[in-house]
């Protein structure tokens, strides 16, 4: 970090009988923004990471039988998710605010099937099995604990990307965003891709890697 | 009349009323669904439910989330700033407030509340150890308010590092704000619940026996109190404290430097708080998953620490050392977070007292680093006698020992910056030497709880006790006191009287070196700890006895320095700038500091520590455009 880096910029400034208030250009901001979310995401690996140690903990080399045509559809709708929001944020960085609308919407309605996919079908609420093996209950030790924990705490991130996209979405058809400034949009956009990266490391923990015990 | 919209005007009375409000609506709100859903009522589910409604209901009614609310609806909200209009400007410090320094202020006289309120606890269960047998607290109430002694000082300890870094780094590095002043406002509103919600955990159900630690199965099994479920709960939501707060001060840090404030040029304090913030905003994740578990095994029945299930198709079951594991990654590098701080105001003020330069200040910033990241590779030292595998033992004890290398560094410091110097003992001087003498009886009986073959012995004995007292108070209790004495005029502008401090210091030193030696003594001698009784035969009673003694001795103290902070802020205003002759910039203006902290900025030109050397500068004012 150089003396560069924190320069004042005296237009922004103002001095009064408060004192000298550094008043922070949108620039500034948005580099103080983007700092502390990224400081965020950091901090959220240590959520995840030991989640995924205490799966390697109590599961070991073995796991629950689950089923993989399920977890192949929730994944890759997720994972297609992520392409329209990136979808969206190019948009409205190029000022398409149709496409960056409809985008998100998309980024929205897959972000609901994933939750529709975990917590309905494969938590059992709506009580429907595909293949011939049991659904798994929370209260089935070790396995039931961990699967219902690790997709527990990543649906609640899911469940706020859903409301940050329905936030922007919402300002955006407002206008509330430009071309030069959309942080929000950028903001969205990074917590779900995370979100999404996090799947794709809780999926072949829960789903492949060990030998399945019926 | 007026004196009631006042108080209706106060943050603080509205963050009570909406967790009041909050519990209530959580409450009924788990009753009726599971009336509606034909479930019988379950305690621990309306607990549970109430507590997570209680802390949003409180943040939302203090009003530190109004500003972001209407920005999800799209409305820009300029920062509020100054004093309330139409209230005494008293009230600010009662309300949400963005000002970093008010912030400060409210995290420091929190802290000192708190800090009272575990005093009194510790008072009582002392008075109950005085002598062998059971006195006037059953062996439950004993357990409970051991528990509750230690977690709520943590949350004092938690909530001063809050003070010291809130406060003291925007001016030290000439920032007028932290990066973000409603995160700001947040992490310190947010810790009100928490601790609100730890001590109905006294009262509320029961109680709670597990220490401060919560191992289950205690913490876990059919029957255990309800009141350990709100102790875990407020220790939960007090993580989102740390976390915002060291993000917070991270970015701050980062990009909110005054003009040619290098990093080796940055405040000594600066880098403490840096490696404070690095293990808060990381470490603090994994108790928080931690809790959480403990939570969902109690209300949902996940059996992430039971080892008992069996289903008879060989499914793994739980396991409660994954616990202590996940817990202990926190909190020993949590203890880091307790010292870094006070560590780092022994650095700052050694000089300014000694009028010599900071000893080797590249080594002391990085050592503050050096001890944040060891200090994630030694947790399992907590628990060499509790059945982990053995393979763990050795890495553990050895790199528990390296700790020391980064801790001696600044002892070494410390000695070489003291010595040659022109020392002044001044209350604030007192205090850090202080705290050098009882940081070191921490420091040099912690190796010895860290090799194994002694710690066998020592564990869960009183010397452990001893130990952690000896570094908490070192650490954080003394340079704590000696931050406050010392920045005392800068903030409310009046000086503090200087006989009372000393009087304070006398009274506090020498206690608290007796209490933390007799609690060794009596360790080594076969007292347990968390345990409301003992053998007289073990010859202890006598000791026993002067450690309940000097823990009165120090409560004492510590009002003294309450009564001499409240009657100093009603004498005459101190005239000298710089009392202190510190070359630190909040001190070459004069106090308290205006709201955004500088009249004009600064620029850094020079060493920050080059006491006794001619001609030296640090800071100078940036010269204005057209001068
Ligand atoms: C020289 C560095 C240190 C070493 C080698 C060390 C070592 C240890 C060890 C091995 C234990 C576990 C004892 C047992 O339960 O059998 C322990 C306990 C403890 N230490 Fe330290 N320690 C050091 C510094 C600190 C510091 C700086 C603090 C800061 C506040 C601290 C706070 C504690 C606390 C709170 C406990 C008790 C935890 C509990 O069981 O409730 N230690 N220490
Ligand atoms: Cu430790």
């Amino acid at each position: 970090m150089s003396a560069a880096a924190t320069h004042h910029d005296q237009a922004h400034d103002h001095a009064d009988e408060h004192g000298h208030a550094h008043v922070p250009t949108y620039l500034e901001t948005l580099r103080a923004n983007r700092l502390g979310l990224w400081l965020f995401c950091i901090s959220e690996v240590f959520l995840f990471v030991a989640l995924i140690v205490v799966r390697f903990a109590l599961w070991g080399n073995t796991r629950p039988e689950l089923d993989q045509a399920l977890g192949l559809a929730t994944t890759s709708v997720l994972l297609i998710s992520s392409y329209f929001m990136v979808r969206a944020e190019v948009a409205i960085a190029h000022g398409d605010r149709d496409k960056f609308l409809n985008s998100l919407l998309v980024t929205f309605v897959l972000g609901v099937l994933f939750l529709v996919g975990v917590v309905g079908f494969e938590w059992g609420l709506f009580g429907i099995t595909f293949g011939d093996h049991e659904l798994l209950k929370p209260t089935d030790g070790a396995f039931g604990a961990v699967f219902f924990g690790m997709t527990g705490i990543h649906a609640l991130h899911v469940v706020s990307g859903l409301f940050l996209i329905l936030m922007v979405y919402i300002n955006g058809r407002r206008g509330g965003y430009s071309t030069e400034r959309h942080w929000g949009v950028e903001a969205c956009a990074i917590y779900w891709h995370y979100v999404d990266v996090v799947w794709v490391f809780f999926y072949p923990i829960l789903y492949l890697i060990g030998t399945p015990v019926h | 009349m007026r004196q009631l919209r006042i108080l209706f005007s106060l943050g603080i009375v509205w963050a009570l009323i909406g967790q009041a409000a909050g519990a209530a609506a959580g409450l009924f709100l788990v009753r009726a669904i599971r009336a509606a859903a034909n479930l019988p009522p379950s305690a621990e589910a309306e607990l549970v439910i109430a507590a997570m409604f209680s802390v949003f209901g409180s943040l939302l009614f203090s009003g530190v989330l109004t500003d972001w609310l209407k920005w999800c609806v799209g409305i820009e909200t300029p920062l509020r700033h100054g004093d309330p209009d139409g209230l005494p400007a008293w009230t600010r410090y009662f309300s949400v407030d963005y000002n970093h320094k008010v912030i400060g202020i409210q995290y420091g006289v929190t802290s000192i509340i708190v800090l009272l309120v575990g005093g009194i606890l510790a008072i009582i269960f002392r008075l109950e150890l005085s002598w062998p047998g059971e006195q006037f607290l059953t062996p439950e109430s004993y357990n409970t308010i051991f528990s509750a002694h230690g977690i709520i000082m943590i949350a004092s300890i938690l909530l001063g590092v809050g003070a010291m870094v809130n406060y003291l780094v925007p001016m030290m590095i000439g920032a007028s704000d932290m990066a973000f002043p409603r995160l700001n406002a947040f992490s310190y509103w947010i810790a009100i619940p928490s601790a609100i919600l730890i001590m109905a955990g006294m009262v509320i159900g029961d109680g709670w026996e597990t220490g401060w630690v919560g191992y289950p199965p205690l913490s876990t099994i059919d029957g255990s109190p309800l009141g350990t479920q709100l102790f875990i709960l407020g220790f939960y939501f007090n993580g989102f404290s740390s976390i915002a707060g060291a993000i917070n001060l991270l970015v701050t840090v980062m990009i909110m430097r005054a003009k040619g404030m290098s990093l080796w040029r940055m405040p000594i304090f600066v880098w403490a708080a840096i490696a404070t913030s690095l293990i808060q905003f990381t470490a603090t994740q994994t108790v928080g998953a931690a809790q959480l578990m403990v939570t969902t095994q109690r209300v949902l029945k996940l059996g992430f620490f039971d080892p008992t299930f069996s289903n008879g198709l060989g499914w793994p079951a739980g396991d409660p050392i994954l616990y202590q594991h996940l817990f202990w990654f926190y909190s020993h590098p949590v203890v880091y977070v307790f010292v870094l701080p006070g560590l780092g105001i022994i650095s700052e003020l050694l000089p300014v007292y000694s009028r010599k330069p900071l000893f080797g200040y590249k080594w002391v910033a990085l050592s503050s680093l050096g001890i944040a990241l060891v200090g994630f590779l030694v947790w399992a030292h907590h628990m060499f006698t509790s059945g982990m595998a053995d393979v763990l033992r050795i890495p553990f004890m050895l790199a528990t020992l390296l700790v020391a290398i980064p801790t001696g560094v600044k002892f070494f410091s410390w000695v070489g910056t003291i010595w040659g110097g022109k020392v002044t003992f001044e209350t604030p001087m007192l205090f850090v030497l202080g705290a050098i003498s009882v940081f070191l009886i921490g420091g040099l009986t912690g190796p010895i709880l860290g090799t194994i073959p002694t710690d066998l012995h020592l564990h869960d004995s009183y010397w452990v006790v001893g130990h952690f007292h000896a570094t908490m108070f070192g650490g954080f209790v003394f340079p704590f006191f000696a931050a406050i004495y010392y920045w005392y005029p800068k903030i409310t502008g009046h000086m503090y009287n200087e006989r009372l401090g000393k009087i304070h210091f006398w009274l506090m030193t020498p206690g608290f070196w007796l209490m933390s030696l007799g609690q060794m003594q009596v360790g080594i001698w076969g007292m347990r700890r968390r345990i409301y009784d003992y053998d007289p035969a073990l010859g202890i009673e006598f000791t026993h006895a002067l450690i309940t003694l000097s823990a009165l001795i120090i409560g004492w103290s510590v009002l003294i320095m309450i009564y001499n902070l409240i009657t100093s802020s009603r004498t005459e205003r101190v005239a000298a700038i710089n009392p202190w002759g510190s070359r630190s910039p909040e001190w070459q203006v004069p106090s308290p500091l205006p709201e955004f902290n500088y009249y004009r900025p600064f620029e850094v030109v020079g060493e920050p520590y080059d006491y006794g050397v001619p001609g030296s500068v640090y800071v100078r004012d940036v010269p204005a455009a057209g001068d």
